[in-house]
């Protein structure tokens, strides 16, 4: 199964819809509840990094009977420096953002902390891709 | 125990999401760091905070979270109260601050 989500930068009132619908998805595919859980979390954390640090991005969501496929590709800044980016505590999210209780530095460690595998590459000025693997089962 | 049966011993004010009083709360998480929250809190978890829009409810939502208690006074913003309607995750308010709020709702919740 393939499912494609548009995100825009910037647009928090529409920030975890795709993590919504992927939840509903899996729900009604009788996935295990503690496997929904940790993929839930992993992409709400990736999609509003999307909204809260790049232009735009599209998710590309691939399933089947062994494992969750999700790439995010964004249109923004990148990410200079991703060892620094991954590590708890580390943001640049603007004061408007912090304000709203984002921008702890927690999303890419929480994004690692529930997925099986993750890779994220990014070129300065251009944007930034997250792929991430969770398998059905342990 | 219930969202109902907390919001009245704790005289908590339902500000929406009534429909889903009958929810059972099975611990409590306080943060307004919202990628605390996600990181961190457990499912049926009543979440204390003074934050106030909309990704509250969508992190409430993702979470199974059973309800969310707004601090201080503090109300939601319109988009924020129409969205715990439609997931049945009630918004209750309190005057008190978080401190107190969480001190009586530990109490209660490990009686
Ligand atoms: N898609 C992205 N485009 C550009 N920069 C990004 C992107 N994702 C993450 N970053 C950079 O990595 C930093 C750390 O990201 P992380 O998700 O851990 O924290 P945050 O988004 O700042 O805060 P939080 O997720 O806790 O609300 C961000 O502040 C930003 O500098
Ligand atoms: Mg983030």
């Amino acid at each position: 199964m393939h499912f494609e989500f548009n995100v825009e930068g910037g647009n928090f009132s529409k920030a975890g819809t795709a993590s919504s619908q992927l939840k509903k998805i899996l729900k009604q595919l009788n996935v295990d509840p503690k496997v929904i859980k940790r993929v839930v979390v992993a992409l709400y954390e990736a999609e509003v990094n999307i909204v809260a640090h790049a232009f735009n991005g599209i998710i590309y969501i691939d399933i089947d009977t062994e494992k969750i496929e999700i790439k995010l590709i964004d249109e923004g800044p990148g990410i200079a420096d991703i060892e620094l980016a991954m590590q708890q505590g580390y943001s640049t999210a603007s004061p408007e953002v912090r304000e709203m209780g984002f921008g702890a530095g927690m999303g890419l460690p929480n994004i690692k902390n529930n997925t099986d595998e993750l890779k994220v590459t990014s070129e300065v000025g251009k944007g930034t891709t997250v792929e991430m693997i969770t398998y059905l089962s342990s | 125990m219930k969202v109902k049966e907390v919001a009245e011993k704790l005289g908590l004010t339902v500000i929406s999401g009534a429909n889903g009083l009958e929810n059972e709360i099975s611990m409590g998480y306080s943060s307004d760091l919202l990628s605390d929250v996600m990181g961190s809190a457990q499912s049926g978890d009543i979440w204390i905070t003074l934050q106030t829009h909309k990704n509250v409810m969508a992190i409430a939502s993702l979470k199974d979270l059973s309800a969310v208690i707004l601090v201080k006074g503090f109300t939601p913003d319109p988009d924020m109260e129409e969205q715990s309607n439609e997931e049945n995750i009630p918004v209750l308010g309190t005057t008190e601050d978080t401190f107190t709020i969480n001190g009586k709702l530990y109490n209660l919740l490990n009686q």
